[in-house]
């Protein structure tokens, strides 16, 4: 029996595909994208409000709020998980950021010597830099995500738990820590450093909103670190194929530790940007949000089983969501037809990708 | 690619020393006795055929040389030097690579991506060290040429088909300089074409210098490119025979048993 040796190399049945069939165009985020502008145009001629630039920037400014949670968030989704715990996780980090600025600039808490004294007319003074409370008590909030981030990882890549069950669970554990950590009432971010907090936060450069500011760096960064980093690559091929990542040299284990400790940073860091905002750290804040993030990242074209995502698909799912739902509000619509439209603009972007395949 | 010369072996020496040579190799998985008393030598460039039943102990075999798991009995030598591995790493550290059943790629990859999966190749920029893609595309391109197939680095591996997926998956195996290449069942759950591809992609292989153990349900496939034919059952090993001095009905005999051994 012979076998072929010399057949020439031949490309004749994998000619490289038409650029609207492949990449971008050819994925959900592309269509979902398509379908965002298609609505912006019609909210435009439905509202001569929509497009002004007082609204614009609303707009920008609350899907910020969600948006950076679901850049996090897509990670996990990437590797084929799930994080239920993001939206507790901004209440905690929130918290706990905001718990240590007011000890810190309490004279007389444990540690405030440090950071503030009495001066001899009763008044608090800054007895150092300003700005060195917030970034202590910032870099609290995101110590107790990374713990956080570190136990989801460890349950779902060392003892092998489901991520669905593991971050359930963490959901209620640390909404409970929540309300034990400040008996229910919330915390307000007080002493010298809040107002610096403020700015951050609620503040703009050259018209833009500080959070939608964070927002875009935060994506690009994500971007480059999903796409040009082996960390990535190792993300995408968890997704794909675990098993194949696992025997072809992989750590596996790392890389989902790593994913569940960005995601609950993520989260951590933008409780801290609502909490500024609001001025408040509740103890019921961020309650649910999981539900907007997750359906956020699903319809900006983040497959739940695993393998496919990124930074511009979680913007874009965030940007339609809030659209819609200042839409609604534009048009007088009873806003609690809000919810019911997201849940079904969730399944028809689902629907619409499996249709598109059935056809590729 | 150059075969690295093995230890203390001359390299014009015509009848070199087996780069594998396995001795009393045994395994128990509690009750089951999954092989049992296990010699076997593969020589450079050789392509030794793996045959059997249904549970007879070829992918345990593989396993074991693979670094999945340990042996409970007996001894490794590669290259000449006793060897023990506790991961598949340590396996690939020493030049094996194994093509598994499934192949192990990532669906949701480009090829170039899948063939240098875990060992991506980087340029630093200052503090970072990103993905060199460009470098990845150009040697994964050439190492698909070397195998004579119609695999494009770029495309992903969802849309290929079942021999361009093998051509993926044994590419990844000539990115270091391997010295046995094992592959367990390739050419089970693909079309007659494809079949061939792997088959000519085998032949590369030994034309490098490359030890190649196939592990077959498939007669043709195996007379086709084996020099010799390994035949085990239950978890023993029946025969091991130069693929001259056999043939298809008694190898057949040998794996359902109507002849004990050859
Ligand atoms: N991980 C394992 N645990 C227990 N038994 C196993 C394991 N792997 C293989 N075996 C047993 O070892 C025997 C040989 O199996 P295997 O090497 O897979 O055979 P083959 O690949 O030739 O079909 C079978 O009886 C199988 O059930
Ligand atoms: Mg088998």
């Amino acid at each position: 029996m012979t076998v072929p040796m010399e057949s020439p190399v031949s490309y004749a049945n994998v000619g490289r595909a038409r650029w609207w069939r492949r990449g971008f165009f050819a994925s959900q985020t592309g269509y979902v994208t398509l379908a965002l502008l298609i609505l912006v145009l019609v909210m435009h001629f439905a509202s001569p409000y929509f497009l002004t630039e007082g609204n614009i920037q609303n707009v920008a400014k609350n899907f910020s709020f969600i948006a950076i949670a679901t850049l996090g968030a897509t990670f996990v989704i990437i590797t084929g998980g799930i994080d239920l715990s993001v939206g507790s996780m901004m209440c905690f980090a929130a918290m706990i950021m905001s718990m240590v600025m007011t000890a810190l600039s309490t004279p007389g808490e444990p540690g405030a010597s440090w950071f503030v004294h009495l001066a001899a007319d009763g008044k608090t003074v800054v007895a150092n830099v300003p700005g060195l409370i917030l970034a202590v008590s910032v870099l609290c909030g995101l110590g107790t995500a990374l713990i956080v981030g570190l136990i989801n990882g460890f349950c779902v890549a060392v003892l092998g738990l489901s991520p669905f069950v593991t971050t359930l669970g963490m959901l209620s554990i640390v909404r409970g820590l929540a309300y034990v950590a400040s008996n229910g009432r919330g915390s307000f971010p007080g002493g010298p450093d809040a107002d610096i907090l403020y700015a951050l936060t609620s503040g703009d450069l050259y018209g833009l909103p500080a959070p939608f500011i964070y927002l875009v760096i935060l994506a690009l960064l994500m971007a480059v670190v999903l796409h040009h980093t082996s960390f990535g690559r190792h993300v995408f091929a968890i997704g794909g194929n675990e098993k194949a990542a696992e025997q072809t040299g992989v750590e596996v284990v790392k890389v989902k530790i790593a994913v569940y400790v960005i995601c609950a940073l993520a989260a951590g860091l933008q409780g801290i940007i609502i909490c500024g905002w609001l001025g408040s750290a509740p103890a019921n804040m961020a309650t649910s949000y999981e539900l907007n993030v997750i359906a956020a990242a699903v319809i900006g074209g983040a497959n739940l089983a695993g393998g496919i995502g990124g930074p511009l698909g979680a913007i874009v799912g965030c940007v339609l969501l809030e659209v819609i739902r200042n839409g609604l509000v534009l048009a007088q619509v009873n806003s609690y037809w809000q919810q019911t439209l997201v849940g079904v603009i969730i399944i028809l972007a689902v629907l619409v990708d499996r249709l598109r395949s059935r056809l590729a | 690619m150059a075969v690295a010369a093995v230890a203390g072996q001359p390299d014009e020496s015509p009848d070199p020393r087996p780069v594998l040579e396995l001795r009393g190799i045994g395994k128990e998985f509690g009750a089951i006795r999954a092989l049992h008393g296990v010699d076997l030598e593969i020589f450079p460039g050789e392509v030794v055929g793996l045959m059997g039943d249904n549970g007879a102990g070829k992918s345990t075999l593989v396993k074991i040389v693979a670094g999945n798991f340990a042996p409970s009995h007996g001894e490794m030598r590669f290259a000449g030097e006793a060897v023990r591995f506790n991961r598949p790493v340590d396996a690939r550290a020493v030049g094996i690579e194994v093509v598994y059943q499934d192949l192990a790629l990532a669906d949701n990859l480009t090829a170039a991506a899948n063939v240098f999966l875990g060992r991506e190749l980087k340029r630093k920029f200052g503090p970072f060290s990103l993905l060199d893609h460009k470098a990845m595309a150009a040697r994964s391109l050439e190492l698909f040429g070397e195998l004579r197939s119609e695999t494009l680095p770029h495309n992903l591996v969802r849309q290929m088909s079942g021999g361009q997926r093998q051509a993926v998956a044994i590419a990844r195996t000539r990115l270091s300089n391997a010295r046995l290449v094992m592959m367990d069942e390739p050419t089970a759950a693909i079309s007659v074409r494809q079949v061939e591809q792997v088959l000519g992609l085998i032949h590369r292989l030994k034309e490098q210098g490359i030890a190649v153990m196939l592990i077959s349900h498939r007669m043709p496939d195996v007379f086709a490119v084996a020099d010799r034919v390994v035949v085990m059952r239950r978890g023993e090993k029946r025969a091991d025979k130069a693929i001259g001095d056999t043939s298809p009905e008694e190898v057949t005999a040998l794996i359902t048993g109507a002849k004990e051994a050859a």
